[in-house]
């Protein structure tokens, strides 16, 4: 279709506007103009409503979420960007390699163009630089006050390769817990930008695909690595309490083996926060078996995403399923799922 | 933080756990310490500092736990408020979670389309009440002598700003009242069913009232009084410091906390509370029941920003869940674990009363630090 059909999108002062999701002209012009552009490849350019691929050998995987962070822009990343990595990382866990993406977006009426654009440029680059595409996708628009600018569901498809059986059900009393990095980075940058939180930290998201740790980390491990995990919302705590449930035994880990950054711990101290409670975007905590546990971990500090990992417990038998902690000051305490909500809208 | 982080050098905690050992060593009756406030529990809770104590000393959780402490009475009257129209209620957040008599929160209201805000300052109220002065916007003010001045403030800037929209439904209670309240009751003078060897003091609200209001207890009722800081090592210092009190057969009031708080207090806050509010006659404490001139009231002069004036409000009778052991919790009667809603029907998730919403709370704290303690176990294992 011609320019002439379609004048350009007024990208620096232009809004959404009902029209933009009414399968209309200027849907199609938002699409074409903004989207396409940003993540350009022969499935979109095809036009379909669907996207066709072919899959090598393996079991494929599948994943989908909803990002509804705010605000939409916080130190190290933004929606679009966690959009990707949030998904691609949940793919990941399962010992898979990211393939395709679909992204589906829900916009606020008056929502500014300029603004939509930088998202979705940094979604596209974020795709790009972790090896995927974004091969479909949606626009609705709501009115205004329906939504909050912008939501992004994205889903997608990675392929595990034969003979690999990361899943929840493997994990064994004996095993030991493999901590990435560093907790609570990203909750912290997000909370930094709240409006009703505002404080100094240089403090960004660790917002980050995960796939090419992951896959160092089963290249070193193989069939040791019996589950991994991304500690988002909910954090640390959340992880191993879901994850002792799952597996039925306890957890016991030592908190001075746990990273954390001195900016984090005192952001965390001034807001009440448990570090072990607040979400990350780009770490992992694996579970290998002990004989495998060193070599895993040396291949997770040789990556620039595993740089700090570290060994910080043990799964132990327990029919209670409790996580247990070793405090830096010597004495024993659980460590609970967070009560409530700590801070809404994080991813 | 490098400041923080010098108060929880496990090092120095092995050294004061084994100097505490020595000295407690002879002791056949044992020593019996109760921290007064919930930022204490937490703290003991969440370092596990009892495993550092020997079985001869043993912490009893007390009332200082603001949340705790609110009868439920109030809640109701706060719900019934927030559900006229036209009224926004402004709160912390630990508050909105805390079940009233017919087992409806603030947060249950607020979904129901009760206008509920959580907020973080007494500030932030006065700046809804400016954003939208065709509400009326009531500030839900709790807390011990540490929250009152932000409250006095609050009231002192609406009155500035003239605002006829902002209200403040008032909470504020007094820890020595409390204090008195526990060791006067007849749970420890006559049937002898607690028996008390000493108190760690307040950290915060000693910042305030200062280490001055605690000498008549310590004269008066023969027990020891500690001001302690927040931090595990303060907490550690301070049981040595009372079991020394104990050994030697004094009773004083000695300050831990000295970098922190003073004899007299904080002058500028104690003059700012004191011109706007006034002593109430008497207030209901969950758990101690109604303690004279314990808890304060907006005084005359202010009377336009009393929401019980300007709204009529008086408390019904309430009813608390039966079965919930609070009140006896909070007196240091019972622990959490002898209570049968801990842990099945009241979680975190599901609270059936205060003090398992308040992190501060004795049962919030032991279903989040210490239930891997409780025996036989108490969680499902399905």
């Amino acid at each position: 279709m011609s320019r002439r059909v379609f004048p350009a999108l007024d990208l620096r002062a232009g809004r959404v506007d009902l029209s933009h999701g009414a399968g209309g002209r200027a849907m199609a012009q938002l699409i074409g103009q903004l989207f396409h552009p940003a993540f350009d490849n022969e499935w979109l350019r095809r036009g379909n409503d669907q996207a066709a691929f072919d899959v090598d050998g393996g079991r494929m995987v599948m994943t989908t979420d909803g990002y509804v962070i705010s605000p939409l822009f916080f130190p190290g990343g933004d929606i679009g960007s966690l959009a990707v990595h949030g998904t691609i990382n949940d793919i990941a866990m399962a010992g898979a390699s990211p393939r395709y993406l679909s992204a589906s977006f829900i916009l606020e009426e008056g929502f500014p163009l300029a603004e939509l654009e930088r998202i979705v440029r940094s979604m596209g680059e974020a795709a790009r630089a972790a090896g995927t595409v974004v091969v479909t996708g949606d626009t609705k628009v709501v009115e205004r006050g329906k939504a909050d600018g912008v939501f992004i569901c994205t889903t997608g498809i990675g392929v595990v390769p034969q003979g690999i059986e990361i899943s929840v059900e493997r994990v064994r009393p004996g095993d030991q817990i493999i901590l990435s990095g560093s907790l609570g980075d990203h909750g912290v940058a997000v909370m930094s930008r709240r409006h009703d939180l505002q404080f100094e930290t240089d403090i960004v998201s660790d917002s980050a695909p995960l796939h090419e740790l992951v896959r160092d980390i089963v290249a070193a491990g193989g069939p040791a690595v019996h589950a991994m995990r991304d500690p988002t919302r909910g954090g640390l705590a959340a992880t191993l309490n879901e994850i002792a449930q799952q597996a039925g035994a306890g957890m016991r880990i030592r908190e001075a083996a746990i990273p954390v950054k001195p900016a984090v711990a005192a952001a965390c101290e001034l807001l009440g926060l448990d570090p072990l409670c607040v979400a990350n975007e780009g770490k992992l905590v694996a579970f290998v078996a002990r004989a495998a546990a060193a070599g895993v971990l040396g291949a997770m500090r040789a990556h620039p995403l595993g740089q700090d990992a570290a060994i910080i417990g043990e799964v132990v038998a327990d029919a209670q399923r409790f996580v247990q902690m070793t405090t830096d000051f010597g004495g024993e305490r659980m460590v609970d799922w967070l009560a409530g909500e700590q801070l809404p809208r994080i991813c | 933080m490098k400041h923080t982080l010098e108060y929880r050098d496990g090092r120095i905690a092995r050294q004061l756990a084994a100097r505490i050992a020595a000295e407690t060593a002879g002791d056949g009756a044992g020593y019996r310490f109760m921290e007064f406030c919930g930022g204490h529990t937490h703290a003991i809770s969440r370092y596990g500092l009892e495993d550092l104590l020997p079985p001869s000393v043993r912490l009893i959780h007390g009332p200082g736990c603001p949340v705790c402490v609110l009868p439920v009475a109030r809640i109701d009257t706060a719900i019934r408020l927030v559900e006229r129209s036209g009224i926004t209620l402004c709160t912390y957040g630990d508050l909105m979670r805390v079940p009233g008599s017919r087992g409806v929160s603030l947060l249950r209201a607020k979904a129901g389309g009760a206008d509920v805000r959580m907020i973080y300052s007494a500030l932030d109220a006065i700046a809804t009440a400016r954003a939208e002065p065709q509400r009326q916007v009531v500030l839900f003010a709790i807390g011990f002598e540490t929250t009152t001045p932000p409250t006095a403030l609050a009231v002192r800037l609406a009155a500035e700003l003239g605002l006829k929209n902002f209200t403040v439904f008032c909470n504020h209670v007094l820890t020595p009242a409390a204090i008195q309240n526990i060791l006067e009751s007849p749970d420890l003078r006559e049937f002898g069913r607690v028996r008390l060897d000493g108190f760690i003091g307040p950290a915060h609200v000693s910042t305030v009232i200062g280490s001055e209001p605690y000498t008549f207890f310590a004269e008066e009722f023969a027990k020891p009084v500690v001001i302690a800081g927040f931090e595990p090592l303060d907490v550690l210092q301070a049981v040595l410091m009372l079991i020394r009190q104990v050994n030697d057969g004094r009773h004083e009031v000695e300050n831990q906390y000295g970098r922190a708080v003073r004899l007299e207090g904080n002058e500028g806050a104690k003059r700012d509370v004191a011109q706007v509010f006034e002593l109430r006659k008497t207030f209901e404490w969950r758990g101690l029941g109604q303690v004279p001139y314990s808890a304060l009231r907006l005084k005359e002069r202010y009377g336009e920003f009393d929401a019980e004036r300007r709204f009529a409000l008086s408390d019904a009778p309430a009813r608390e869940v039966p079965g919930c052991q609070c009140g006896a919790v909070l007196r240091g009667v019972k622990t959490p674990l002898d209570c049968r809603l801990f842990g099945t029907a009241c979680t975190p998730e599901t609270p059936m009363g205060s003090c398992m919403v308040s992190p501060e709370g004795a049962c919030s704290a032991y279903w989040t630090y210490k239930r891997f303690r409780a025996s036989p176990p108490r969680e499902t294992a399905a």
